[in-house]
């Protein structure tokens, strides 16, 4: 055997003189840093560019007027709203399927303080507060009753719906007097013909991502989605921290609730009932794999946006609305194969 | 030999009428790796859930820095720095190193808004105290990348940061290669230079040998043998040793085995 070949066992992590004093990121410059450290939301970002580019080569009259931007960033904040979040519950390795029926009871309790001739800003914090609480009841029930959340949140999503539905039986709320309160001025009116909601939309979705990567909270998400045992044994209260990531999509939900009624001044008893897969397709979308521990705030973002752009844009294409499920599916399926290529899962 | 910075005295832990352990003395000084050996059922484990605080006694008595101490608990086995790292289940692999060192104890400012910064310098120092630097990985480096024997690494540099006085280290080298072990003991080396001590759990005599200053044997639930390393000419001797208490009557054949494997 020759000297080469032996494993150095005095050294193991080669010579002193070969170990660097100070560190900086492996890459050596730091475009190749960031594109390592971002490539699922990248991805995501790539994938959104050319779908619009295909959209805009099959119809380039429809794609470059500002009505068709402008209805998406009408609705697009109401999914943003609940998509963050959901980032975080899918990381901590759950998931939460009564974000719905969170968004109809929040927005409902909304619609009552309203119409009851209240300040809308006390509407807000009513439905904040219910948005708050609601979450807290599907998390307790989830992690405290140790049932699976996938199908728990379900039963809770139909559970809330049908409370919302006995008691209203079917009829919807128009809130008339809302377009002339101050309220409505600074959350959801226009600012140089941009919808204002996006403004605070993004605002979310930036304070989220640093809430994710610069934040104990979001440090403890990532490590009990990754190894409960682990984070257990450092003294990481799991329970508590599954609890948290459920409220936080309960305050989301709510958020998004009083936005999609604010828009429409009219609450109907099925408010949120659309958003259930749009939402959960932007998650996986924009790069938060299934098995949770990492994720992106931005890539599910980004995703939200691709998802909403998919219906407007099937049909401003020139296709018809048949066409909007198979494109949903294609861009679902396609999105999956490349983060699958990108995402290594490491055990 | 420093300061003694834990002492077991005559413990016993039974569960029902079956002992688990009938008797044992341990000690563990400052700046030393004392090797724990022993087979399967020896009681490894349940010494080390005694020393973790996990499990109480039966009865003994547990000093710590020569005071007895009453009332033993995981609360004050971490008070008195011991921490211990298990092979698996220990590190979040999707994590980085910082993430990992910090886990549940992160830097935190203003409203538990991360000190990143803070984190890396203070990861960064931890690491080179054990002697865990290269030019592959940085404290951002995802654990999952690492190797079995770096891995080892984060676990011990994240003990360390919880200021940790003794490191049982429960078979940390069981599932590793030769390269990987060699790594593992650099590491081990490097936290006995700084002062702190390591209670070095293997089943396997070869992983132990070269490491320990001080050797125990357990088996059936007592202390079989306690030698300084000076004492014991070569992990052979041990061999022979363990053989003879594991098969007093002698199995014909066996210690021949042993002498051509050493050849």
């Amino acid at each position: 055997m020759s000297k080469a070949m032996e494993p150095d066992l005095q050294t193991p992590l080669g010579r002193a003189s070969d170990q660097i004093k100070d560190w900086s990121h492996p890459s050596d410059n730091w475009l190749r840093g960031f594109i390592l450290d971002n490539r699922a939301s990248l991805g995501t970002l790539a994938v959104f560019i050319v779908m619009m580019a295909v959209f805009m080569i099959a119809n380039p009259t429809v794609f470059t007027t500002w009505y068709l931007y402008s209805s998406v960033l009408t609705t697009l904040p109401v999914a943003l709203f609940v998509v963050v979040p959901l980032v975080f519950v899918v990381t901590c390795g759950e998931i939460d399927l009564s974000f719905p029926a969170t968004m109809g009871f929040a927005s409902w309790v909304f619609a009552i303080v309203v119409q009851a001739g209240y300040d809308p800003f006390l509407g807000i914090a009513a439905a904040l507060v219910t948005g708050t609480l609601l979450g807290f009841l599907v998390g307790s029930l989830v992690v405290y009753g140790g049932l699976s959340s996938l199908i728990a949140t379900l039963g809770m999503n139909f559970l809330l719906r049908g409370l919302i539905q006995i008691i209203n039986e079917g009829k919807s709320t128009a809130l008339t007097g809302l377009a002339d309160s101050p309220a409505y001025k600074i959350f959801s009116s226009q600012f140089f013909g941009i919808p204002v909601q996006i403004f605070w939309a993004i605002a979310f979705v930036v304070f989220s991502a640093l809430l994710y990567n610069r934040h104990r909270f979001g440090a403890q998400v990532k490590v009990v989605g990754d190894n409960p045992d682990s984070a257990r044994q450092m003294g990481i209260d799991v329970k508590r921290v599954r609890v948290k990531v459920f409220v936080f999509t309960g305050i989301g939900a709510a958020i998004a609730g009083t936005f999609s009624v604010m828009i429409n001044f009219t609450w109907w008893p099925t408010a949120g009932d659309g958003y259930l897969l749009p939402v959960l397709a932007s998650v996986f979308v924009g790069g938060t794999p299934t098995w949770g521990g990492i994720g992106t705030v931005v890539g599910g973002a980004i995703g939200a946006v691709t998802v909403s752009f998919i219906q407007t844009g099937v049909v401003a294409a020139g296709l018809s609305g048949f066409y909007v499920q198979f494109f949903n599916g294609l861009i679902i399926i396609l999105s999956l194969l490349g983060h699958k290529w990108n995402q290594a899962r490491y055990r | 030999m420093g300061e003694r910075i834990i002492e077991l005295r005559d413990i016993k832990k039974s569960y029902g009428q079956v002992y688990a352990l009938g008797g044992v003395n341990l000690s563990v000084d400052r700046g030393e790796v004392v090797g724990l050996i022993g087979d399967n059922g020896a009681g490894k484990s349940t010494l080390i859930k005694i020393l973790s605080g996990v499990v109480k006694p039966t009865s003994g008595e547990i000093l710590v820095r020569g005071k007895a101490v009453s009332g033993w608990s995981a609360a004050r086995s971490r008070e008195a720095g011991i921490e211990t790292v298990f092979q698996d289940r220990a590190l979040a692999v999707q994590q980085t190193i910082v993430r990992n060192i910090f886990m549940g104890r992160e830097l935190t400012g203003f409203m538990g808004w991360l000190k990143v910064g803070k984190e890396i310098e203070e990861a960064s120092r931890l690491m080179r105290e054990i002697g865990f630097t290269s030019k592959v990985f940085t404290p951002h480096s995802i654990v999952g990348q690492l190797s079995g024997g770096e891995r080892q690494g984060v676990a011990i540099a994240r003990a360390i940061y919880k200021q940790a006085e003794l490191i049982i280290l429960d078979e940390p080298t069981t599932a590793l290669s030769l390269t990987e072990t060699a790594k593992v003991f650099h590491f081990v080396r490097q936290v006995r230079a700084s002062g702190r001590s390591i209670l070095f759990i293997g089943h396997n005599i070869h992983h132990v040998f070269d490491i320990a200053d001080r050797f125990v044997v357990l088996d059936r639930g007592k202390v079989a043998l306690t030698a300084d390393r000076s004492e014991v000419k070569s992990a052979d001797d041990l061999i022979d040793f363990m053989e003879d208490i594991a098969h007093p009557d002698g199995l014909p054949g066996l210690h021949e085995d042993a002498e051509q494997r050493a050849q």
